[in-house]
Order: structure tokens, then C-alpha cells, then sequence
């Protein structure tokens, strides 16, 4: 009986072993014949389409990618998958409504346009503003969502930490429920930012238009990841979070204190979704208490996709995500409805090739 | 200048220290010597504060330190060096050493430290851009110390300074741990290596299964039987 199983055993492993190759293989086969398909074949879009979807999958991605960095920081430190963490960036697309909503309401006007509102007639401060609110409101959430939920449960099992996040995230979402109602609401922009707006782009004959907001949301994003990036290299900041990251007990020997840093990175972590949410409120201008909710499965799937707890990993994870997901439905030829799935699908493709993400490294015993 | 009383620390529900009271003189090096598992490493994280003692207590100086988180009691200028070679193992071995002048806001200070480990340690300055995790174990050895240093202690806490390194090394590591010393700096120092360690210390202490048992000078514990064929292996 006993030798039976290990034979068993051993004919199992050998077919695991070559599993991973044969999927691969198939996968990338599969992948070819579809692409060459739909490029050269049926030819049903033409390069102006493709253009679009890269375009709208590049400014998703820059958000996914923002949210996927908080993950990713999280885990790092505590080993602990932040499930809330999507309703921090709920929290800071909120923000953005209530700002523009107030500063509609206070009048500036001038000789010409007595109506004018200030959210018009100053758009670059009004959107400093929103930005502002945003994110410190985040970064607030961020933290007393650590002290009051989390810390607490330091020393628990993992599991309860897990279960514990996932019941932060509901609570918040009721939260934002009860407060605000759940209809969605409209986000209205300063002028200079409508959302039909842009440069227009000639493609294979035909306009292609580069909206502000996506333009705006993509530069932000790029530029707080270089920021983020520079923080954890290159800052004093940085190096103790990495310290606690790697060994708590031999930060807390080199004097970090432990429990700060675990709360700063919750704050830049809530930054962050915040600002994410601010984007998500310019560009696609609409939220209600779910709003955080799929953004924030997507962004887990991301820093997973990259390999979780390693911070350029969440930021290519982020874009690759935002891309195969506007392209993906084109590219295969399905319906357009199904690119959620598309983006669970790649995670469990790429989970089943590489478990440790596409920059992860193995995860050590210690870490599981 | 340091003052431990009847410590009792626990694992859960193991008892690791059993009531251990010693002390260490300012400028003094004191060795800790005995088995595996007797309890040395226990008693020097619980008095760096990364374990906390159930009975007894510890003074530093005249204050009262039991209580205290592991960040303050560096910041009264008590470095643990632990065993195992516990450096950040994604970082460079620069800034590994940033990390050991954590608590040092000089940056002039910092660097002037920097080139002084690395005249002590070559070794650390050929490799200063290469992840810690990459070093060789005697190198990370090097590196522990080194970043143990960087924070100007008043008290050294070593465990196994000495371990898995050659016999060259480890002439170089005791001749170092002497070097500090007579710069002022007090050293509690824990060994496998009895001999060398009872060589460079003023005194000495046995633990036995959480408790002290034989303490003395350490020329005399050189010449007592009883330790020689427990621990010097003669
Ligand atoms: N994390 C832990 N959990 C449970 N028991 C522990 C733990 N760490 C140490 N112990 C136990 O406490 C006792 C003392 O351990 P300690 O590490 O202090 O020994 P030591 O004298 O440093 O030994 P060595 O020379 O092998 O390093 C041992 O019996 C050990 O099994
Ligand atoms: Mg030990």
C-alpha cells in the first residue's frame, strides 16, 4: 500500500513537472494562432482601434498599478493581504466628488461671467485641492485602519488578520453606504478637464483622441511610482521599511521602531489609493461605495500577477493588467463584457507557470 | 554599568532563564560561556528588549530598563550583535551599515564611520555594493559587527562572534573585540570558542540550564578543571 502511494507520488511529480512546460507551450501556441487571427486574418479592427484600447489599458493600468503598490507594501511587511484596501481608494474618489462638489458651490465670478464658480475659475488649484483632500484623507484611513483593525491582532494567525481585512473592506463599503446612499454619482470636472476633451491624434486615417484626463491620470501615476521608488531606495524611510520587511527583530535592534514604520507604510499605502481614487474620479467620473470594490480585486490580481511584496513587480503587474484587459477581449475575439475575466484568467495562467509572479522571487518557508 | 536580577524568561511555556543575576563593570569584557541551549542568547535579547523578562530586572547605568522597547534601549547605546548572522539580506552592504547608524543624525559622523569599518574590514569595502545575502558567511560575520558598530555603543552585546569562521578569522574577530574594548567601549560576550573568549575577558560567567553556576576571572576559570573539560574540550 505504502509503495503504491510513493509510486504514485512519484508519477505525480513527474507529470507536474512537465505540466507547467506543456500548458506553457500550449498556451503560447494558442496565443499565436489567436493573435495572428485576429491581426492578418479577420482583420477586424484596424490600428486606430488597437490604439485606443492601449491608450484607455495604459491609464487603467497606471491606477491598478498605484493600488497594487499599497498591496504589495502591506505584504511586505506584515505578511497580510490589505482586503480594504480598496475601499481606501473608494475613499479617496469620494474626496474628489465632495471637493468638486463644494467648490462648485463657491462663487467667484469676474466682470465678464458673473456666474463663474471657483471650481472654474481656478481648475489647477481646484484639482490640487481634490488631489490634497484625497490623499490625506487616505492616508488617515490607511493608518487608523491599521491601529484600530489590525494591530491589535499582531500576533494572531494569519488567517484572522485575512479574515479581519476582508471584514474592514465590507464594514467600510456599508459605511459609504449608509453615509452617502447608494446611487451612483456624477462627477463633474473643471471645464479645462471634460472628459470628451483632448488632442486628437490622426491613425490610419482616422482621430484618435488622447483625453486630458487619461493623459493627466498616466503622467500622475508615472510620477508618483518614481517618487514611491525614490522613497523606498534612496530615503532613510525607505531603507527602515525595507529593514522591518526583511527582519523585524534586526530593525528593532538597529533602533527602527517597528510599530511606526508599520503605520507610515499603511499611510503611504492609503496615499497612494488615494490618489489613485482622485484619478478614478477625473477620468471615469462616477462613484458610490462599490467603486473601490473591483479596482481593488483587480490591483490584488496585479501585485499578485508581479509577485506580491516585490514594489516594480505591483507597478508592472498594475499596467500589464490595465492592458490585457482593454485589448484582451479585441485580441481573442470575445465579447467585451468578459474582460474581468480575462484579467482573473491571466492571474491563473500566470499562477500556474510562474507561482511567484512574474518578478517574484520563491517565497521562503519564513514568509508563508 | 550593567545590572541584571534574577531574570526569568519564558518560551510559552518553557522556562529559558532561571533566575540569572550578574553584572559588568564599566570597560570591563565578560564573558558568557556554556552548552547549547543553555540560555546565552535568551539572556542577551531579553536585555536588548527583544524579549521581555517575566520576573526580574535590568539596569543600565542606574535606569531601569526592563520594560523599555528595543529602539529606546538602543538609543541608551546597548548594540546586540545576534547570533547567526542576521543582516538585511536584500541590501547592500552599505546600506546595511546606514542601517547600524540608524540612530546617528550626522551624516559627516556617518560617513567618517563608514571608511573607518572599512579600513577594519577590507573585505567590506571591495564588496560595498553587493547584497548582504550574496557575502560569504564570514563576511556577513564582518558585516554584523561592523553594523553593530556604527552606532558608537557604550555596551556590545556579542553572540558568537567567532562562529563558522576560519581560524585566521577568528584571530582577526577577537583581536577586533579587544580593539574596541580598549577604546572604551564594555563588551558581554557570548562563545563557543571558551578558550579565546576567557582569553580577552576581565571575568566570566557559566550558564547551565538557565542558571549561573561557576563565575570567576577569566585566567582562573582557564585553569579550573571542571570547566576545562566541559568547555575546552582538553
Ligand atoms: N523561539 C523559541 N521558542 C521556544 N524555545 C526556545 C526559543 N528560542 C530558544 N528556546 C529554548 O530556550 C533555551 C535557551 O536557548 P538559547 O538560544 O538562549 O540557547 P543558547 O545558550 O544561546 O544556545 P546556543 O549555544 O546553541 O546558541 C533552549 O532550550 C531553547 O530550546
Ligand atoms: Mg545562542
Amino acid at each position: 500500500m505504502k509503495k503504491l502511494n510513493k509510486k504514485a507520488l512519484r508519477v505525480l511529480l513527474v507529470i507536474g513537472k512537465y505540466a507547467r512546460w506543456t500548458v506553457g507551450i500550449a498556451l503560447a501556441l494558442f496565443l499565436t494562432w489567436r493573435i495572428y487571427q485576429v491581426l492578418f486574418v479577420q482583420q477586424a479592427f484596424t490600428a486606430d482601434t488597437w490604439l485606443r484600447f492601449a491608450l484607455s489599458g495604459l491609464i487603467l493600468g497606471g491606477m491598478y498599478a498605484l493600488i497594487a503598490i499599497g498591496y504589495t507594501l502591506v505584504y511586505g511587511i506584515m505578511f497580510m493581504i490589505n482586503f480594504a484596501h480598496g475601499e481606501v481608494m473608494m475613499i479617496g474618489a469620494f474626496c474628489c466628488y465632495f471637493v468638486f462638489e463644494a467648490l462648485r458651490f463657491i462663487p467667484a465670478p469676474i466682470a465678464g461671467n458673473p456666474d463663474l464658480v471657483f471650481l472654474n475659475a481656478y481648475p489647477i488649484l481646484s484639482i490640487l485641492i481634490a488631489f490634497l483632500v484625497g490623499m490625506t484623507v487616505s492616508g488617515f484611513s490607511g493608518y487608523f485602519l491599521e491601529k484600530i483593525a489590525y494591530r491589535p491582532l499582531r500576533h494572531a494567525p494569519r488567517l484572522i488578520l485575512l479574515i479581519t481585512a476582508i471584514g474592514a473592506s465590507i464594514f467600510l463599503q456599508n459605511a459609504a453606504m449608509l453615509l452617502f446612499g447608494p446611487q451612483r454619482k456624477n462627477i463633474v470636472n473643471p471645464d479645462i478637464l471634460t472628459r470628451t476633451a483632448g488632442w486628437t491624434i490622426q491613425v490610419a486615417g482616422k482621430p484618435v483622441l488622447i483625453s486630458y484626463t487619461g493623459a493627466f491620470s498616466l503622467i500622475l501615476s508615472a510620477l508618483l511610482m518614481i517618487g514611491l521608488y525614490f522613497l523606498v531606495q534612496k530615503t532613510k524611510l525607505g531603507r527602515s521599511m525595507r529593514a522591518v520587511a526583511q527582519d523585524q527583530d534586526s530593525a528593532a535592534l538597529m533602533g527602527v521602531d517597528v510599530n511606526k514604520v508599520v503605520s507610515q507604510t499603511f499611510i503611504i499605502s492609503g496615499i497612494l489609493a488615494g490618489a489613485s481614487g482622485v484619478m478614478w474620479g477625473i477620468h471615469m467620473g462616477l462613484v458610490n461605495h462599490i467603486t473601490g470594490s473591483l479596482p481593488g480585486i483587480k490591483a490584488f490580481t496585479a501585485a499578485v500577477l508581479g509577485g506580491v511584496g516585490n514594489i516594480p513587480g505591483a507597478m508592472l503587474g498594475g499596467i500589464t493588467l490595465g492592458v490585457i484587459e482593454s485589448m484582451g477581449p479585441a485580441l481573442f475575439g470575445i465579447d467585451f463584457q468578459l474582460k474581468d475575466v480575462i484579467a482573473f484568467l491571466t492571474l491563473i495562467i500566470v499562477l500556474i507557470i510562474r507561482p511567484s509572479g512574474i518578478l517574484g522571487e520563491k517565497l521562503t518557508e519564513e514568509k508563508l | 554599568m550593567l545590572k541584571v536580577e534574577n531574570l526569568n524568561v519564558y518560551y510559552g511555556v518553557i522556562q529559558a532563564l532561571k533566575g540569572i543575576s550578574f553584572y559588568l563593570n564599566q570597560g570591563e569584557v565578560v564573558a558568557l560561556i556554556g552548552a547549547n541551549g543553555a540560555g546565552k542568547s535568551t539572556t542577551l535579547k531579553t536585555i536588548s528588549g527583544i524579549m521581555r523578562p517575566r520576573e526580574g530586572s535590568i539596569a543600565f547605568n542606574g535606569e531601569e530598563i526592563t520594560s523599555k522597547p528595543a529602539q529606546d534601549i538602543v538609543k541608551l547605546g546597548i548594540v546586540h550583535v545576534p547570533e547567526g548572522r542576521r543582516i538585511f539580506a536584500r541590501m547592500t552592504v552599505l546600506e546595511n551599515l546606514y542601517m547600524g547608524a540608524f540612530t546617528i543624525n550626522d551624516k559627516a559622523q556617518i560617513n567618517q564611520d563608514i571608511q573607518e569599518m572599512f579600513e577594519r574590514f577590507p573585505r567590506l569595502a571591495e564588496r560595498k555594493n553587493q547584497l548582504g545575502g550574496t557575502l560569504s558567511g564570514g563576511e556577513q560575520q564582518m558585516l554584523t559587527i561592523a553594523r553593530g558598530l556604527m552606532s558608537h555603543p557604550k555596551l556590545l552585546l556579542l553572540d558568537e562572534p567567532s562562529m563558522g569562521l576560519a581560524p585566521l578569522l577568528v584571530d582577526q574577530i577577537f583581536e577586533i573585540i579587544q580593539t574596541i574594548n580598549e577604546q572604551g567601549t564594555s563588551i558581554l560576550l557570548v562563545e563557543q570558542n571558551a578558550q579565546m573568549a576567557l582569553a580577552v575577558s576581565n571575568r566570566a560567567y557559566v550558564i547551565e540550564t538557565g542558571t549561573i553556576t561557576i563565575e570567576g576571572d577569566g585566567d582562573d576559570l582557564l585553569k579550573n578543571d571542571s570547566i576545562v573539560r566541559a568547555y575546552l574540550g582538553a
